[in-house]
């Protein structure tokens, strides 16, 4: 029932007033003294924001129930009725501002359920075509239904795999009337005997022991137990019954909860599709049968997502084993991490009946994905440039709402079980909500009750310091920066781009880690410095705040780490193609989907043609024409500035970070990669068994020293665990793609040509980018604008490619780069050891420094020709970190017709998950550069963002 | 409480009764076979009656005897003939015409042991037990020659508690050929790549988390588990003289009462020891 009581249906007010006092009874504690903490409870997580919007529109639409003329005239507020099917079956009513978004209902719902563990629940609406969809919280309400009746119905949406480890009685009680539903509706299906154990505990939690006097001998068929109940199954539910003695409803509950969790179908989100290709051998198919087409289903559960053909399970795809999740048009893609017997990912498709059904799945995984695989969700893309969808699970992860629900301090509420008798095929009696809020020990609402708590927990009370973190970060990292408080103007460039918030953390076990991030990030620090004994560098400037850097930091360099595992098989796959030379940049792994088609409605904008974007330099167009269904579009930022000295010795410096602006859902995590290499010597059967283990596993991997190495070893892209083959050559070979491509920076005078598989290796972001706002600044020497965006690659994980090598030279680095760092397999002079240069940057108190010198002899160089191939003398690496930055000085030395060549390559990361002043940072490091090394100059800048969010690892 | 045991929480192994059948003297000549071995008839009697032995007087169990059948010469191995998960019986359509009326004998035993019997009448659908391997917490269902998409189907139907997820049996008579449960959470498992890889199958499709015991010998992987009141763990397997790698390594399993079964010639028929029995765990109080 659709109520409009705007300005022209005022007349009907008073009544909806009174259902309105009715809800609002429930509601009401929610009050604004409770509501300053709120947002800070939350910490970045949406509830925070939503609290806020709740008390504002709950005050309006006081007012508008108290007096119309309270309603802002200038607003002109709509309220509209909502009727929401509970999960007993009633209905509820309940007024919004018809601009009021998802998480107003939501909350006024909760309120009312006085329900505190939120996070697992919903708020559905059926779409024209009868489709549940889930209310995003974030987006008004009016845009989700477009039209029909503001009908909406309350469901579990996350079920909890074990729900004993819920803290309330009340939240079990309500995912139990949901799985009932399910049960009853056939969703969920289950033997005779379980619909039996089911039905006997639902009987215990609603009537209590069994009463022959008071309740007969017929006292269940009212109720419902299964799809099809049989008087059979009735009598077997009662002598179940007849059997339980002074259980409670609560025990019954968890009876109940026990026994249905472990129903294989227990919260699997089922959607029909189409096979499209063939799934992998590992799918069994029926004999001599082409999978093509075959009906399937696709459900998305806790753990990943499943493969049915009717009944059965055909394929599995845990999380872990998923690197990309995306959508386009009515297909839907998941990119598989390579199994023990492949070389490469492989992309699975599946037709889904129409575009609103893929998309529903998309975003279904994300949630599903982000809910229990990460410690906190990513932000979704901040809306700037509308590309890519901007949709990202935004509510808490379990493992945050499982922090907040340690802190529930209040009693248990009293709450009335509702008759099932509501389930009855007739849902229909009453619509008057079956819990009213008692007495609790805490007069407020549920909401009210998680904010206070939550910001009495330290823990949680340290998360709630981040918002203000965020403001602050801005100054901190001005200060970080703070040796230079002015950028050096020549490379200051005020364009703003749109960086991205991409706060996900890898999925640590909840075992290893706390949920907060804070408090893990502490138990890692200590862990880190325990392991490597370094110095901790926290500045006392940015303390917490720091903590979170770091643990961005972790995150992506485990990033790396999978980034750099990947660019195994493509180099694989590379050599066994041969040389390619020239041509397009990104010839391989890298895939652009088909842009006139990426986005829809909503967020998902369409470009119909790339070259129309203006803000597209030519140089970059020519990188767009690829595509692939799977792939998601980025925007690459790349600034790359190379210092050298007179006599050639370039100094590069890239900065990077990474920008939040995908299509495609990819997995943050980070972590977990760093188990896989750390697999790779052990022994396959081990590693492979230990799915659930990898993820604690990695998550120490994640923070010891190696991971340090590892970062470095991303940089020169050799000497990975994993890459026994030769890393020798590898290693040259690197060293000749880097010098292609500064070459061709230098050559082409254009950053955007920057964007080489190299660099996007290079400054491969994890899930983590910088404000949106605040876009990188530095323009290099080059005249252009350095803004541009590439909504090319995103795939970067692809090898180095070495076709950047242009020929245009620039006369002025025509030195330099004659004695770039080509590696020159002909004439190895033998290794010659070379000393390290120092680098260290003030504003980078190290907190650990990882040095590796590699020397090498000589390889089977890439050469461009027209270039002497140089003999690489020796290599090294250093890290250093510092809370928000990771610096990677790689140091080459090269001989090369005579003339030996020092180069040094600075890599600095800024993680940002916070807000960092990007030029400022990248300023005072060229700055700082320049200190360092009087005798050099900047001659590029990078400055590569980019949207790659690191696959995690998925085991075996 | 019999109630919270019912359906899901019935413990693995926890077996009650067995059902068994006698040798037919057609089985030397006429049973199928992958092999052209030469089967002595009196040694894999003796071989069965020992097993049946072992299960009824030294194990305990009930064991339920259903007389041979000549012109049934495959009868003996009765597992391919039902699936008994909790208290349901799914009595199968085996895959080899010729053996399809072996479920009739079987499908009545069950019904006297008070199972709720569900029957494979689809014509296209076809399912030996022997690719059925229950893990306790999901079955695993092999597509083999003798096992088709449509019996799993009907499998997954009937125990729909359970994930039932298929996987394809490359080589081999039956799923079971090379692998089976050698307690809870642990799958034994042959050593060759084709074993080896539809493990990892199956642990790709499992939300479960399995232990492994690799045996050097596929056969020697088909053993039977029980759990059992008083005895615990216990493990049927073939013996040194069958296998002796294979057995050193069952060898591993400590906390496991051991009890090698002579097979040989039973196994010359592609038999293996879980072939030769169907398990059932039944509730006095149910």
């Amino acid at each position: 029932m659709t109520t409009e009581s705007g300005a022209d249906s005022e007349a009907k007010q008073p009544q909806e007033n009174k259902e309105k006092g009715k809800a609002k009874a429930a509601a009401e504690p929610v009050e604004p003294e409770n509501q300053s903490e709120l947002p800070a409870a939350a910490g970045h997580s949406t509830p925070a924001r939503k609290e806020q919007e709740t008390q504002e529109d709950d005050q309006v639409s006081h007012q508008s129930s108290t007096s119309r003329l309270s309603r802002s005239p200038l607003k002109g507020v709509k309220i509209m009725q909502c009727k929401v099917t509970m999960l007993d079956g009633s209905d509820f009513s309940v007024n919004v501002e018809k601009r009021a978004k998802g998480h107003v209902l939501f909350d006024k719902v909760c309120d009312h359920l006085n329900l505190m563990e939120r996070d697992y629940f919903g708020v559905t609406y059926r779409d024209v075509e009868n489709q549940k969809n889930w209310i995003d919280p974030n987006k008004e309400l009016k845009k989700q239904i477009r039209t029909g009746p503001w009908n909406f119905a309350f469901n579990v949406k996350f079920y909890p795999p074990d729900p004993a480890q819920l803290t309330e009685d009340i939240t079990r009680y309500y995912l139990c009337l949901q799985l009932r539903d399910d049960v009853v509706s056939g969703r969920l299906p289950c033997s005779f005997a379980t619909h039996t154990v089911l039905g006997s505990y639902t009987v215990q939690s609603e009537l209590g022991d069994y009463d022959p006097e008071e309740l007969g001998s017929d006292y269940i068929s009212e109720l419902r137990f299964a799809p099809n109940q049989t008087k059979e199954l009735e009598e077997k539910v009662m002598e179940l019954h007849k059997t339980y003695k002074a259980m409670t409803p609560a025990e019954a509950e968890i009876h109940f909860l026990e026994n249905a969790k472990k129903l294989s179908m227990y919260g699997v989100d089922l959607h029909h599709a189409k096979l499209v290709g063939s799934l992998n051998e590992s799918l069994a198919p029926a004999e001599g049968e082409d999978s093509e087409g075959v009906e399937i289903m696709l459900g998305v559960c806790s753990s990943g997502l499943l493969i049915y053909r009717d009944r059965l399970r055909i394929n599995r795809f845990a999380w872990p084993k998923i690197l990309k999740i995306s959508y386009k048009r009515n297909n839907f893609y998941i990119k598989i991490r390579p199994g023990e017997f492949e070389q490469f990912e492989s992309t699975i498709g599946f037709k889904l009946p129409n575009h609103r059904a893929a998309k529903r799945l998309w975003k279904v995984c994300v949630e599903h994905h982000t809910f229990f695989r990460l410690v906190s969700p990513e932000a979704p893309p901040k809306k700037f440039m509308s590309l890519g969808s901007k949709f990202r699970y935004s509510g808490r992860t379990q493992a945050q709402t499982r922090r907040a629900s340690s802190q529930i301090q209040r009693l248990a509420p009293l709450f009335e079980r509702s008759a099932s008798k509501r389930y009855n095929m007739s849902r229909s009696l009453d619509g008057a909500p079956i819990t009213e809020s008692h007495e609790t020990l805490m007069k407020d609402s549920a909401a009210d009750g998680v904010s206070k708590v939550i910001a009495t927990g330290d823990i949680i009370a340290a998360v709630t310091e981040k918002k203000a973190e965020e403001e602050k970060a801005e100054q901190e990292d001005a200060q970080m920066a703070a040796a230079t408080p002015e950028p050096s103007t020549p490379l200051r460039h005020d364009t703003k781009c749109s960086p991205h918030v991409y706060s996900s953390d890898p999925l640590r076990s909840e075992l290893s880690l706390p949920s907060s991030p804070v408090s893990s990030t502490k138990v890692r620090r200590r862990r880190r410095e325990g392991a490597r004994k370094r110095a901790s560098s926290v500045s006392p400037a940015k303390s917490s705040d720091s903590c979170r850097r770091r643990q961005a930091l972790d995150d992506r360099k485990a990033a790396l780490l999978d980034e750099q595992v990947l660019l195994l098989s493509a180099r694989k796959q590379r050599l066994e193609q041969g040389k390619r030379r020239g041509g397009m940049l990104f010839s391989f792994s890298l895939h652009l989907p088909d842009l006139s088609s990426y986005l829809d409605e909503d967020g998902y904008i369409s470009f119909p043609d790339l070259s129309e974007m203006r803000f597209l330099p030519m140089c970059a167009q020519n990188f767009m024409p690829i595509k692939s269904p799977s792939l998601i579009p980025c925007f690459l930022f790349i600034f790359f500035f190379l210092l050298s000295t007179s006599f050639s010795v370039p100094y590069a410096i890239s900065l990077s970070f990474p920008l939040a602006l995908c299509l495609c859902y990819l997995e943050p995590k980070a972590a977990s990669l760093t188990a896989s290499i750390a697999h790779g010597y052990h022994d396959h059967d081990s590693s492979e068994e230990e799915e659930e283990e990898t993820d604690s596993e990695q998550t120490d991997f994640a923070f010891d020293g190696d991971m340090t190495a590892t970062e470095s070893d991303a940089d020169e892209d050799s000497e990975m665990p994993t890459q026994d083959a030769s890393p020798p050559e590898e290693m040259v070979k690197h060293q000749t793609n880097i010098s292609e491509l500064k070459r061709s920076f230098l050559e082409t005078g254009d950053t955007s040509s920057g964007l080489t598989e190299w660099e996007k290796r290079l400054s491969s972001s994890p899930a983590r980018s910088p404000r949106a706002d605040e876009p990188p600044m530095i323009v290099p020497l080059e005249p252009e604008d350095t803004q541009d965006e590439l909504p090319a690659g995103e795939e970067t994980k692809g090898e180095v490619e070495p076709k950047l090598a242009e020929t245009s030279a620039e006369p002025q680095e025509e030195a330099v780069v004659a004695t770039e760092t080509e590696a020159a397999p002909a004439e190895s002079t033998g290794p010659t050891s070379l000393d390290v240069i120092e680098v260290g940057t003030k504003e980078v108190p190290v907190v650990h420094t990882e040095t590796k010198t590699i020397t090498y002899e000589s390889a089977e160089g890439e050469t461009n020709g027209d270039v002497d191939p140089g003999v690489l003398l020796s290599a090294q690496t250093i890290t250093s970190e510092t809370t928000s930055t990771t610096t990677t000085t790689h140091i080459t030395k090269m001989v090369k017709g005579g003339i030996s060549e020092t180069r040094i390559e600075k890599r600095i990361v800024i993680t940002g998950d916070s807000d960092i002043d990007h030029d400022e940072a990248l300023a005072q490091a060229i700055k700082e550069a320049k200190e360092q090394h009087p005798d050099m100059s900047v001659t590029k800048v990078v400055v590569h963002k980019e949207t790659e969010i690191t696959p995690e690892e998925g085991e075996d | 409480m019999a109630g919270k045991m019912a359906g899901l929480m019935a413990g693995f192994g926890h077996y009650t009764h067995a059902v068994v059948r006698g040798v037919p003297a057609s089985l030397a000549k006429e049973a199928l076979r992958s092999s052209q071995a030469e089967v002595d008839l009196a040694g894999a009697r003796s071989e069965h009656e020992a097993y049946v032995q072992v299960l009824g007087t030294r194990l305990g169990l009930e064991v339920v005897v259903l007389p041979a059948d000549e012109s049934l010469p495959d009868c003996v191995f009765v597992e391919d003939a039902a699936v008994v998960c909790g208290d349901t019986a799914l009595i199968t359509r085996p895959g080899a015409e010729s053996r399809r009326r072996e479920t009739e004998a079987m499908k009545a035993a069950l019904k006297e042991l008070n199972l709720n019997i569900v029957e494979m009448t689809d014509e296209n659908a076809t399912l030996d037990g022997g690719d059925v391997l229950f893990t306790g917490q999901e079955f695993f269902v092999g597509l083999s020659k003798r096992t088709n998409q449509k019996g799993a189907e009907i499998l997954a139907d009937c125990f729909k508690d359970y994930a039932v997820s298929t996987v394809p049996v490359l080589e081999g008579l039956h799923l079971k050929s090379f692998c089976s449960m050698g307690g809870p959470g642990l799958i034994l498992i042959g050593s060759s790549e084709h074993a080896q890889k539809t493990l990892k199958i199956m642990q790709q499709m499992s939300d479960h988390r399995y232990d492994k015991l690799t045996l050097p010998d596929d056969l020697a992987a088909n053993c039977l588990y029980m759990n059992l009141p008083n005895k615990g763990h216990v493990l049927l397997h073939p013996t040194a003289e069958e296998f002796p790698e294979s057995v050193t390594v069952f060898e591993k399993l400590k906390d496991h009462m051991l009890i090698p079964v002579s097979n040989m010639e039973k196994a010359k028929l592609d038999g293996a020891l879980t072939c030769c029995s169907v398990l059932i765990t039944k509730r006095a109080d149910i």
